[in-house]
């Protein structure tokens, strides 16, 4: 029998880690809302914020506490320049198409990294200092708390954007319909650069708040942002905060398939749950019955 | 008319140019490449009737591709089974379990199906490579024996490029039937609305899963000769990377295209041999081939393809006009 504490201690690694999955699935909502697309290169978008964070501090002498925020604003100037280069110029094409552009997009920014970075592993300072504290008979490394505080953070400043903003409320607009939106003088395009400067914004912060933990390299992305598209099926594909708790949730599964059952086993059972839901109730846990049978 | 005749009878053609390919060829490192290449024309074969026919994604095709490969595999060495016998439930395997994906998911509308796919295939993807007493984990499983049939052994390179180009022409032939058919017609018909043709009495649900399946059969078939060629596989050749680099040649090649198809896996094929010249940047190129082809080329290489040689045509028909009225004068 699993005691309690090991128990806790598969749920506190679990949300740490979940809570990046969030953040990547909220990424790719924002831009599914927006854009009506997925975009493949969400992954890379996290594991950009770690890598250059590790980077500015390395290379460029900047301090830690200036080095992550840096990151994360070049991050989100990638995000914008990924969609006015590469998106716009096209829209109104097919989702397919723009969503291969953006597979494409992946294999540059991965493509660059690797060039840049290299193909080692590295790994970020912790936030702050000090050991691992004990919470009921299992230890709680301070970067966790790091990770929830900024997760929870974020979270909210974006439920006071979308939901007491004049430009988050008319994002929502083009959400629920876009030519409406756009006819009721909604300035679409703009939306569309937000929502890619938005979901790099977010994408990076996860990428940066995890970097210490799970340590990055220029191919992190990939399974990043796998899961992250895992979590957003499991909130509800299109449903922003479902994205966030899919993503915690899955960790926490995550963590405990990795104890309980096997370790080998601990990436797949983002995708049996996943199938699972697909099989069984598509709409997502959060998603309402959006998903329509025939 | 006599363009008629050409271009119902291009396919024809094309093939005998495959056929003698071989005799002009440098040298026989060309000949893997070309044998690489026809697999993964029978894999985007499959992959367009899906997306360019009946509008839905896999993004989970190498897993198809790989469950074949392996299956005759095993069978073969671990359980001393016969090659055909082998090859028979690999391609059974893909298709029964094609069929379990594909009858809940598409059951929904939208893109459950490419979900679906994408989580089965990272999925098969760790199985490879966990189940190590089984398949041989991340290194992967040896000592497949080399395709055989009533006796006869494909062994060498040329004769097995003859053998994966024949079954490049059957299934080429078999989708372009397909395509012209009745079903072909209601695949379209699904593709351009799915309320529409339900509505006119196509079964929409049932010629999804039909084609779903038809094409992680082709995937199958790409599987057992891949299997039987190189004789070993390893889980690497069938992640997610791969079900990725088959999605783009499908939509390089151009959307409900077969001859898109078969341009689509063969420049990707050859483009990674081209770029070698300048290793490190090669992924660099490719990813920026790929958006840029996406952006100014959206009916893929098929397209592109059929412009250029229009254009060639009208200039010559041109010239030629120009030319006769220079003479009537």
């Amino acid at each position: 029998m699993p005691t309690a504490s090991a128990l806790l201690q598969y749920v506190i690694s679990g949300a740490t880690v979940g809570s990046t999955y969030g953040l990547a699935a909220l990424g790719f909502t924002v831009i599914y809302n927006t854009a009506g697309i997925i975009n493949f290169a969400q992954g890379e978008f996290v594991m950009l914020g770690g890598m250059l964070a590790v980077f500015a501090l390395r290379w460029g002498g900047v301090p830690l506490p200036l080095a992550v925020p840096l990151a994360v604003l070049a991050v989100t100037v990638v995000g914008i320049m990924v969609n006015r280069v590469t998106i716009r110029p096209v829209r109104g094409r097919s989702p397919l198409t723009l969503i291969i552009i953006t597979i494409g997009v992946s294999i540059l920014l991965r493509g660059g990294a690797m060039l840049i970075f290299g193909k080692d592993t590295f790994a970020l300072p912790a936030f702050s200092g000090g050991g691992p504290i004990q919470v009921g008979g299992a230890a709680l490394l301070p970067q966790s708390l790091w990770v929830f505080g900024i997760t929870l953070l974020t979270v909210l400043g974006m439920k006071f954007f979308f939901e007491h903003t004049l430009t988050g409320k008319a994002m929502l607009a083009c959400s629920s319909d876009r030519k409406a939106a756009s006819l009721m003088g909604i300035h679409v395009d703009f939306m569309v650069t937000l929502s890619f400067a938005f979901s790099a914004f977010v994408g990076a912060v996860g990428g940066v708040i995890l970097a210490p933990i799970t340590l990055t390299a220029y191919d992190a992305g990939i399974l990043l942002g796998l899961k992250g598209f895992a979590a957003c099926i499991l909130g509800g594909l299109g449903n922003p905060f479902g994205a966030v708790i899919g993503g915690i949730l899955l960790g926490i599964l995550e963590s405990l398939g990795a104890g309980f059952i096997s370790s080998g086993y601990k990436d797949a059972v983002a995708f049996i749950i996943m199938l699972g839901l697909l099989f069984w109730r598509p709409s997502g846990l959060f998603g309402g019955s959006q998903a329509e049978r025939v | 008319m006599k363009s008629q005749v050409l271009r119902n009878n291009a396919w024809l053609l094309a093939f005998a140019a495959v056929a003698a390919l071989p005799l002009v060829l440098p040298n026989d490192y060309y000949l893997t490449v070309l044998i690489v290449g026809g697999l993964y024309t029978i894999l985007s074969i499959g992959l367009n009737l899906l997306m360019g026919y009946a509008g839905q994604a896999s993004l989970g095709h190498a897993a198809f591709y790989g469950l074949s490969a392996y299956t005759t595999g095993i069978l073969a060495v671990t359980y001393q089974w016969p090659v055909w016998a082998g090859i028979l439930a690999g391609l059974a395997l893909s298709s029964l379990v094609s069929y379990l994906i594909a009858v809940p998911t598409l059951k929904l509308r939208g893109n459950y199906l490419a979900m679906g796919t994408l989580g089965f295939g990272v999925i098969v993807f760790i199985v490879l490579n966990e189940a190590t007493s089984v398949t041989g984990g991340p290194s992967g499983f040896t000592g497949i024996p080399k395709l055989s049939i009533g006796g006869k052994e494909f062994s060498s390179d040329l004769e097995y490029y003859y053998v994966v180009w024949a079954a490049v022409l059957l299934l080429f032939a078999l989708s372009r039937n397909l395509v012209r058919s009745r079903m072909g017609r209601a695949l379209r018909a699904i593709h351009t609305s799915e309320t529409a043709a339900s509505a006119l009495g196509v079964d929409t649900q049932r010629y999804k899963i039909f084609v779903f399946v038809l094409s992680a059969f082709y995937a199958a078939v790409a599987g057992v000769l891949y299997a039987h060629y190189v004789t070993f596989v390893s889980p690497g050749t069938f992640g997610f990377p791969t079900s990725i680099l088959l999605v783009t040649m499908v939509v390089l090649g151009g959307m409900a295209s077969l001859w898109g198809a078969v341009l689509g896996a063969l420049f990707l094929t050859l483009l990674p041999e081209w770029l070698r010249a300048i290793e490190h940047f090669d992924i660099l190129v490719y990813g920026a081939i790929l958006v840029l082809c996406m952006m100014f080329l959206p009916g893929g290489l098929a397209e592109g393809a059929q412009k250029a040689w229009d254009a060639s045509l009208s200039l010559f028909r041109k010239k030629g006009a120009a030319a006769e009225e220079g003479g009537g004068q």
